[in-house]
């Protein structure tokens, strides 16, 4: 006890009985949150367009309007549907901010899921729209990768690049890498059309089609994609190689030429 | 003489071995007298001098690693489906071509390291010709007697760029078959005779099921073999001509100052053989180039963004991207000139280097052997117009991946068409004025240093107060090398009337002539070198700077 108190005075006491104090609120809150979550299943509905109401009057009626009717700022969101919410906001699309170039970009994501589910459901109620993909949906299981490569250079190719290393579009827009992006945003990307991109619905492209590619893409450019060639450089095709040729290539090559050249048999100076 | 060095041999007793196989070989083959005159041949060491040799190593290994893919590549265009070791293109219909140049990079034992070696080195051998040929350019060492190696290295170069573009079309992946979409529309919009070049080309409509088998041949046999003769050639002509060299003491236009051929040159040349060989694998096994595995294989329905040639093709890839897209329709004909104009434009950007000396050697009226060097300051017109037409190159490189500059820099795609197309006419004006005054700034620096000396970084204090910086009088050795070039005098008109006071006839050639004889030698053009008087005067007078 004695050399507790003799501590106390310590300048970073106070600092531990604060991550003291912290741990126990965040112990606390971690046992009894769950139960809250129990007791508010029957209107769980309700209450989470509710909710959603609040954090989309927060964030996004300045631009869609206070009923999602659209504004000058920004589109109506009456139809978008919940997987159109999930792809903006959860890509940190959404919200926007105030002056934008000429496209949106892909940003840090500032709401949890469980926030974003419930301005979907919000947005949805709204008007019907293309729901949420589920795993089923989007995961790997009887996909065909092939097929879906085929579908990819037919479909989407001319924007995104042969692996979907994204490509310039008019007047500084872009079509974005889809390095890192989860199939489950790829899937609503296709289904919604954000942005520039067209919208393929499941009568252009059917469900099993929106899996192929997603499994070609997690192939050809997802996280465990081998390059059986060495560094792939960006996988820009022959801009970056050509750059790459000149300085590395040539470049080396020169400064082997100047080493040769520095090393030579010298007349005996007599 | 074959004969008497065996009975001096039979006399002493057996000759080695080797001088017994050197006989038995002169015997049949003469080459005694053409190995002595040649083996000890002197060149002059010179970094700059080694990029022809970087592009003759990169050719050979081209040819070595060309030769092993050639025993696996199927050039054709039959339709298979894929079941080979890459996954996600299994059970896909492609054409015979691609299959094998798949298989040649999973299921061949090294072969997608000698695919790579074969590419990375193609583009090397592309950009050490620019490099090379540049050197030759800006030193002026393509004036007489060399101007016909000069045309011959040009050659090479446009050979190799066609070469490199039907290699490149080989795989019949999406990317390339892209590219051959786009030579097939620049053919067709040639009027009146495009669509039968088209049609004879691809034996029918696009892409048909020729065009692999014919660049195959194209590419492993025609064009390698013209450039082969033509760097024999070429090498030969550098033989007869000697090397050039940097003015220096004891350098003159009569001499070579330097190492012999054998042995210094024997094994400089060797050992960097196996540099850049050795180069070129280690590029080919730390670096992918044309994955087509994830290219895909071309079907015409299908496009990717970023489909660009090889960088050496880059430019004409500019000349389309930022042109306009006009046309002109007329009894039911349509001239495309959006596409028709950059493939009139295509050949004289080449052309535009390649006649540059002929330009030069009539205007300036010089029709001596040259075997100096020119430093590029010592040529400001001749240095401007090289620069000029380097920075026309890049801007049009940058009109051929204008959407990478614009995803990577975020700029927009618009505004650097719009840059492109300015610049096109702008940036070589702007780097000719430019390059132009550096070179007269250098060669006014040169003058400061020869009458001067040295800035030697040494600040002194005089008695009476002020301070000067020491300068460091020159060696002799640097005040000749700085002042060897020579200075010519413009050319002039002559006088206006003949003996008999009648106005003498002056064609408008002449006139021209005389005008840009001007702009090369002219006052503008030239700061005038010190002379040994100035130099004395200054530095007779002892400490008077």
């Amino acid at each position: 006890m004695k050399k507790l108190s003799a501590r106390r005075r310590h300048p970073l006491a106070a600092l531990v009985v604060l991550l003291l104090a912290l741990a126990c609120t965040g112990g606390l809150y971690a046992v009894f949150a769950p139960a809250d979550k129990a007791q508010a299943d029957e209107t769980a509905q309700s209450l989470t367009i509710e909710e959603g109401k609040k954090l989309y009057t927060v964030g996004c009626a300045s631009c869609h309007g206070t009923g999602g009717q659209g504004t000058s700022d920004g589109p109506s969101l009456v139809g978008v549907g919940a997987a159109a919410v999930d792809f903006q906001v959860a890509t940190g699309r959404m919200p926007a901010a105030t002056s934008q170039g000429a496209q949106v970009p892909r940003k840090k994501n500032i709401y949890s899921q469980a926030e974003i589910d419930q301005l979907a459901a919000y947005i949805a109620s709204l008007g019907a729209g293309p729901a949420v993909p589920t795993e089923e949906q989007y995961g790997p299981e009887g996909a065909d990768a092939a097929k879906g490569g085929e579908l990819f250079r037919n479909n989407c190719a001319q924007c995104h690049n042969f692996t979907g290393k994204g490509g310039a579009l008019t007047h500084g827009k872009y079509a974005p890498s889809l390095e890192g992006v989860t199939p489950k945003h790829i899937y609503e990307a296709m289904l919604t059309g954000p942005q520039n991109m067209p919208s393929f619905p499941d009568s252009t492209l059917s469900e099993q089609n929106k899996k192929d590619i997603i499994a070609y893409l997690d192939a050809v450019n997802g996280e465990d994609t081998e390059s059986p060639g060495g560094l792939s450089l960006g996988g820009l095709g022959p801009v970056s190689e050509g750059l790459f040729a000149w300085v590395f290539g040539l470049g080396a090559l020169i400064a082997v030429a100047v080493w040769v050249a520095a090393r030579t048999a010298k007349a005996k100076k007599s | 003489m074959s004969t008497t060095t065996s009975t001096d041999s039979r006399a002493r007793g057996k000759a080695p071995a080797g001088e017994r196989v050197a006989d038995w070989a002169d015997g049949r083959l003469g080459i005694y007298s053409l190995a002595k005159a040649n083996m000890r041949k002197i060149f002059p060491d010179h970094w700059s001098f080694m990029l022809g040799e970087i592009c003759l190593y990169s050719f050979i290994i081209i040819i070595l690693t060309g030769v092993y893919l050639t025993l696996f590549f199927h050039p054709s265009m039959n339709e298979v489906e894929y079941h080979g070791s890459y996954v996600p293109l299994q059970g896909q219909l492609m054409s015979e071509a691609y299959k094998s140049t798949l298989d040649i990079s999973f299921d061949v034992r090294g072969g997608l390291l000698i695919r790579q070696i074969h590419h990375w080195a193609a583009l090397v051998f592309l950009a050490g010709m620019f490099v090379h040929m540049m050197r030759v350019f800006f030193t002026g060492a393509f004036r007489k007697p060399r101007e016909i190696n000069w045309l011959f290295g040009f050659l090479l170069f446009v050979l190799g760029m066609f070469t490199g573009f039907t290699g490149y079309s080989l795989p019949d992946d999406l990317l390339s078959g892209t590219g051959i979409r786009f030579m097939e529309g620049a053919i067709l919009s040639v009027p009146i005779v495009g669509t039968y070049i088209s049609f004879f080309l691809f034996g029918g409509e696009f892409p048909g099921d020729d065009f692999v088998a014919r660049f195959f041949s194209i590419h492993v046999l025609l064009l390698p073999g013209i450039m082969l003769g033509l760097v024999v050639a070429h090498l030969i002509l550098v033989f007869y001509h000697k090397h050039t060299q940097f003015a220096g003491p004891g350098k003159t236009n009569k001499n070579v100052v330097g190492m012999p051929l054998l042995p210094v040159y024997m094994a400089k040349a060797g050992g960097f053989f196996f540099l850049v060989f050795g180069v070129l694998a280690a590029v080919s096994a730390i670096a992918t180039i044309n994955p087509i595995w994830s290219i895909g294989p071309y079907r015409p329905d299908m496009v990717s963004t970023g489909a660009q040639p090889d960088w050496y093709m880059g430019f004409s890839e500019g000349l389309i991207r930022v042109m306009p897209g006009w046309e002109i329709n007329f009894w039911g004909h349509t001239l495309v000139l959006g596409v028709f104009i950059p493939l009139l434009i295509f050949p004289l950007v080449l052309v535009a280097i390649a006649v540059y000396p002929f330009i030069e050697s009539w205007v300036t009226g010089d029709k001596r052997e040259h075997h100096i060097l020119d430093r590029p300051r010592n040529a400001p017109t001749r240095t401007a117009f090289g620069v000029a037409w380097i920075t026309l190159y890049f801007v049009l490189l940058v009109g051929g991946g204008n959407d990478i500059w614009a995803t990577h820099f975020h700029l927009s795609i618009n505004a650097i068409t719009w840059f492109v197309r300015v610049a096109f006419f702008v940036a070589p004006v702007v780097a000719f004025i430019v390059t132009k005054r550096i070179c007269l700034g250098l060669q006014r620096r040169d003058k400061e240093k020869v009458l001067h000396g040295r800035e030697s970084g040494i600040i002194k204090r005089l008695p009476h107060g002020e301070f000067i910086e020491v300068h460091e009088p020159l060696s002799q050795e640097q005040l000749y090398t700085l002042t060897a070039h020579e200075q010519p005098k413009p050319l002039e008109l002559g006088p206006e009337v003949d003996e008999n006071g009648v106005r003498r006839k002056v064609k408008a050639g002449e006139k021209l002539r005389v005008k840009l004889s001007k702009g090369f030698y002219g006052e503008e053009s030239q700061i005038p070198k010190p002379t040994v008087e100035e130099y004395k005067e200054i530095t007779s007078g002892h400490g008077h700077h």
